[in-house]
């Protein structure tokens, strides 16, 4: 199960460690133990259900939210284990866009300034005008929308959603970013705009995908884990994963034969 | 035989139709009934004198219901301020907190608490605030409509809260929001419209009720002021004039209905507007 090897110019930014995870009483994550690289994107695949999306959403601790849901083992963030740290701040480091853009009911200043706002990790008003515009640069969305910044943000288009809320994720200046599934509702030109974010993106923080589209994470991932059933069946370069993979299963589903 | 179908068949469809357009025209033109109704006979007495000057002494002509029209607006001014947030954070607990089986109990009492006849509020407020007090009072007359307002201010506020997508709560949350921090800055500001609406529509519904103040606030030929006296209100005003001997009380009473009704026409439209009028419409 362990078959990533960090390259050799890479640090461990996040990692688990015999993660377990329950809904009640269904294990929907079983011993899942892996490294996520800084400044890489690493990618994860599989079939509905097999846990790919709840891993992801445990790396956040977005999981918490649902009754009844209970993480054993370890996830730890530059070694620390944030399971045992203030979810607040572990969502301001760890950073979140969800499959379908959720901007909220306000303006597109407003739905960037949230986070900072309740944060509060801007001094002033001008300061937050630097961020929002800031935040707009990094997700490629400013020159789209610099001049209806009090518009609602519902007026955009459905990839202007989704680069929006990539841009309210980075406006709390996240050093990972989750993505799950971001680019399921979008058009392939809203798409590869999206991915040709990620490629910027990963300079200045840590991004993990979740993806149905295996071309997707064969374009942009660095390292890709393939799920199955609520196990990590293997992990390796994404050039491994798709062209010379070491298990049987991870072969049959890149290839097509099951999945 | 086909032809008899078809025959049979278009006649009951006729017929069906003409029934259901009967019903609907009936269902409306009830309302434009009553408010014309209202208008001919108060029409007379719907002078400027209605709205600015006191009841007259019996045999005296002339005279307006000025005190009533500020009775009833301090009245459900009273009871919004007891309805409204035990109604709104009530809706709140149950849209966002409440887990089933507590939330199932809540709801289900106050549906029936929204079933209560308005008369037996009526003796809870006298008795809570009018016999301890031996006297009645404008407090215990909004403290009776502002109970009749709360099961509906806690359904619609709840309603209109669930309505909000998850998503939006998720959102707030992944950006290190606590859940009491989205819930405020995000949930509730997206469901304001709504629940707003919901609030004027509760109270253009409690402007008419009656009964449950006929023995807390009473009623009161003259101004009320501060909130300990007994006070006017229009529906009482009508009840009081309505069952008099005398034709212009009778006609003071048809314009005071007119007004009322008017009033919870433009307080019904209004609130429809604000429901209708969202800058950012979620999907």
């Amino acid at each position: 199960m362990d078959a990533s090897k960090p390259l050799p110019d890479t640090a461990c930014k996040l990692s688990a460690a015999d993660l377990n995870f329950y809904y009640g009483s269904f294990q929907a994550l079983k011993g899942i133990s892996m490294e996520i690289f800084a400044n890489q994107v690493t990618a994860f695949i599989g079939p509905s259900g097999c846990g790919k999306s709840t891993f992801l959403r445990t790396l956040n601790r977005m999981n918490e939210t649902i009754r009844g849901s209970l993480a054993e083992g370890k996830i730890l963030l530059d070694g620390v284990n944030i399971l045992e740290q203030e979810v607040a701040y572990v969502r301001r480091r760890v950073g979140m866009v969800f499959q379908r853009s959720n901007p909220f009911p306000k303006s597109i200043f407003d739905n960037i300034a949230y986070g900072p706002r309740i944060n509060g990790t801007v001094p002033n008003r001008a300061a937050l005008r630097e961020k929002v515009e800031q935040s707009l640069h990094r997700a490629a969305l400013w020159d789209e929308v610099k001049d209806k910044l009090n518009q609602s943000a519902y007026g955009l288009s459905g990839g202007q959603q989704q680069r929006l809320c990539i841009a309210r994720a980075l406006a709390v200046d996240p050093e990972v970013l989750l993505l799950d599934e971001p680019c399921s509702a979008l058009d392939p030109i809203a798409t590869a705009k999206i991915e040709d974010l990620i490629f910027q993106l990963k300079d200045s923080c840590t991004i993990v995908i979740v993806t149905h589209n295996m071309q997707q994470a064969a374009r942009v991932a660095d390292h890709t884990g393939f799920f199955l059933l609520g196990r990590l069946i293997e992990f390796d370069s994404t050039a491994v994963i798709f062209k010379n993979p070491a298990k049987k299963e991870t072969e049959d589903y890149v290839t097509g034969r099951f999945g | 035989m086909a032809d008899l179908h078809t025959l049979r068949r278009k006649t009951i469809n006729a017929v069906m139709l003409g029934v259901t357009g009967l019903c609907t025209l009936l269902a409306a033109g009830t309302l434009v009934f009553i408010l014309g109704y209202l208008f001919v006979h108060g029409a007379s007495s719907l002078t400027l004198d209605f709205f600015t000057k006191l009841p007259t002494p019996v045999g005296e002509s002339g005279g307006g219901m000025a005190n009533a029209i500020v009775g009833s607006g301090k009245l459900l001014l009273l009871a919004m301020g007891v309805g409204v947030p035990i109604g709104f954070l009530g809706g709140v607990y149950l849209a966002e907190f409440g887990g089933t089986t507590f939330s199932f109990v809540i709801r289900y009492v106050t549906d029936l608490l929204n079933g209560v006849p308005s008369i037996v509020i009526g003796i809870f407020a006298y008795t809570l605030i009018v016999l301890p007090q031996k006297h009645f009072s404008t407090l215990a007359g909004g403290l009776g409509l502002g109970v009749m307002m709360i099961p509906i201010a806690v359904r619609s506020s709840e309603e209109f809260l669930r309505a909000v997508p998850n998503s939006l709560r998720e959102g707030a949350m992944a950006l290190g929001a606590s859940k009491a921090r989205s819930i405020l800055t995000v949930v509730i500001p997206a469901a304001k419209n709504g629940i707003m609406t919901g609030i004027m529509l509760n109270l253009a519904r409690v402007a008419g009720e009656t009964a449950p103040l006929l023995f807390t606030s009473f009623g009161n030929r003259y101004w009320s002021p501060g909130w300990e006296q007994p006070i006017s209100a229009l529906p009482v005003m009508i009840f009081t004039y309505a069952i008099s001997p005398y034709e212009d009380w009778h006609k003071q009473a048809w314009a005071a209905g007119f007004v009322l009704l008017t009033l919870v026409l433009i307080v019904n439209i209004f609130a429809r507007a604000v429901l209708s009028s969202k800058k950012h419409v979620a999907r």
